[in-house]
């Protein structure tokens, strides 16, 4: 199963990773981006729903058990490989045609800034089918519409399976809406890892 | 072997977007062009289903000959809500670092630059107020949305907001209650009219409009963030024009002046909360 995934990302290889996650963020993130090799050929862009009156304590969190760089998204940051960019509180991240981040502050999607959909709608709509969205552990909707959109456009789309996640509310709603890849969370660093490091 | 970037059904949907944009540029002048793509594409695509036009081109046809649907659709396409003192910590340093500088002017001059609903022309009217300089300041508040300015003008917000901007006012340093500012009615709030009586509210915009005034202090916050890279140097050359020498600059709190020409006539006064200084 996970061997023909790894041949599903290099038959149709992303050119970035979008990952959702909100309530069990940390326990499952703490899974999937420690695998992730120094030299993954993507950049990973991440919205954890966080409080808007906090600083994100997040980049620095998985600096200490990650290869790759962490930082917190800021307006116009060109997408580098290797790197995990997060959105900042009380902001949508968005990805642009020309490889660029961008922020706003609309309101706010199913109660959250930033949202899941934003970011992943925006990276259907401006990668095409070159995409793989994953939506992690969660207590909301957020994502589900997302995702579905990322599939529709072509992209390879994968949800934290429920039995796994410390909520399961966000990966049933991905699921109740469309059909899905669903995997634990350190396999999925695994098949990342795999992708990865030995891409041909 | 690597799948097609884009669909025909996508390319279509990109070349009807350029389209409108240019349509609502050469009918009504708004200049949406150098917007950041992502957001403005997302906001036309909930105007859309508000409206309810199935595709881009329709809503270009009827654009053309339905002014009072371009007057709803830019209502739509330019309403982000902020904050009474979103960043409280920009406000503090507003009120310790900024403005007691600027109390040395005769007269104090400050353009709040995209000032939507008027949340962030309230809270620096009211810092002003607290620091006795209200009464020899002039705020210039301006936006491209003439719907958003009458709400800025008219200084009513929903109740329900109060909390959040009390918390934020506080946070920020206040030194009074902010409900000595308002008024209750019902559901809403009124802002006295006393803290808008030195504001000049005005429709400008940073895509087309040139410098109207010199001020000493320029704030335009979550801005620059819905603007291209090109759009962004032409704002950032106007708020340099308009500044005196020494004059500050405040920005949004995930938004630089990295790698603009203009940076090079700024100094950083706190990378943290984004203010900037005009050199001599």
């Amino acid at each position: 199963m996970n061997e023909a995934l790894v041949d599903t990302l290099r038959l149709h290889p992303p050119s970035v990773i979008v990952i959702g996650a909100s309530a069990g963020a940390v326990d499952a993130l703490m899974q999937l981006l420690p695998p992730l090799p120094a030299d993954l050929p993507v950049p990973v862009v991440v919205v954890v729903h966080v409080p808007a009156d906090r600083r994100s304590a997040l980049p620095q969190l998985f600096a200490q058990t990650s290869a790759l760089t962490m930082c917190e998204a800021e307006d116009k940051m060109t997408l580098q490989p290797a790197t995990v960019y997060f959105a900042p509180p009380d902001y949508h991240l968005l990805i642009e045609h020309d490889g660029t981040l961008a922020l706003s502050v609309d309101e706010a999607v199913h109660y959250s800034r930033p949202s899941i959909d934003v970011l992943f709608e925006s990276a259907a709509e401006s990668r095409g089918d070159r995409v793989l969205g994953i939506l992690l552990s969660g207590a909301s909707r957020d994502g589900a519409l997302g995702l579905a959109s990322i599939r529709e456009a072509g992209g390879h789309t994968w949800v934290q399976s429920p039995e796994t996640a410390q909520v399961a509310v966000m990966p049933r709603a991905a699921l109740e809406l469309a059909p899905h890849v669903t995997l634990d969370p350190a396999s999925m660093g695994r098949i990342l890892a795999d992708w990865g490091t030995r891409r041909g | 072997m690597t799948g097609v970037e884009t669909t025909p059904d996508d390319r279509a949907a990109d070349v009807e977007f350029e389209l409108l944009l240019e349509a609502i540029w050469r009918r009504y002048s708004y200049d949406f062009r150098h917007y950041a793509r992502a957001s403005l594409r997302r906001r036309v695509t909930s105007a859309m289903r508000r409206l309810g036009v199935e595709r881009m081109s329709l809503l270009q046809e009827a654009l053309l000959r339905d002014v009072d649907l371009f007057t709803r659709l830019l209502t739509m396409l330019s309403v982000p809500v902020s904050d009474f003192f979103r960043d409280p910590a920009y406000f503090t340093a507003l009120r310790q670092d900024v403005l007691p500088m600027l109390a040395t002017y005769p007269s104090l001059k400050i353009w709040v630059a995209g000032c939507s609903t008027g949340e962030e022309v309230h809270s620096i009217a009211i810092l002003l107020d607290e620091l006795g300089l209200l009464d020899r300041a002039l705020i210039y508040a301006t936006d491209i949305n003439p719907e958003a300015l009458r709400t800025a003008e008219a200084g009513v917000y929903p109740q329900a907001r109060v909390p959040g901007f009390t918390r934020n006012y506080q946070a920020a340093g206040g030194t009074r209650s902010l409900s000595d500012y308002y008024t209750a009615a019902y559901d809403r709030v009124v802002f006295d009219r006393r803290l808008r009586a030195r504001v000049a509210f005005s429709d400008h915009s940073l895509a087309t409009d040139a410098v109207f005034a010199e001020v000493q202090l320029v704030s335009c916050r979550n801005v620059l963030i819905y603007f291209d890279r090109v759009l962004q140097a032409r704002a950032v050359q106007l708020f340099h024009d308009a500044l005196v020498p020494r004059g500050f600059l405040g920005i949004g709190s995930r938004e630089s002046l990295h790698g603009f020409a203009t940076a090079r006539s700024f100094e950083v006064v706190s990378r943290e909360q984004r203010l900037y200084r005009r050199l001599a």
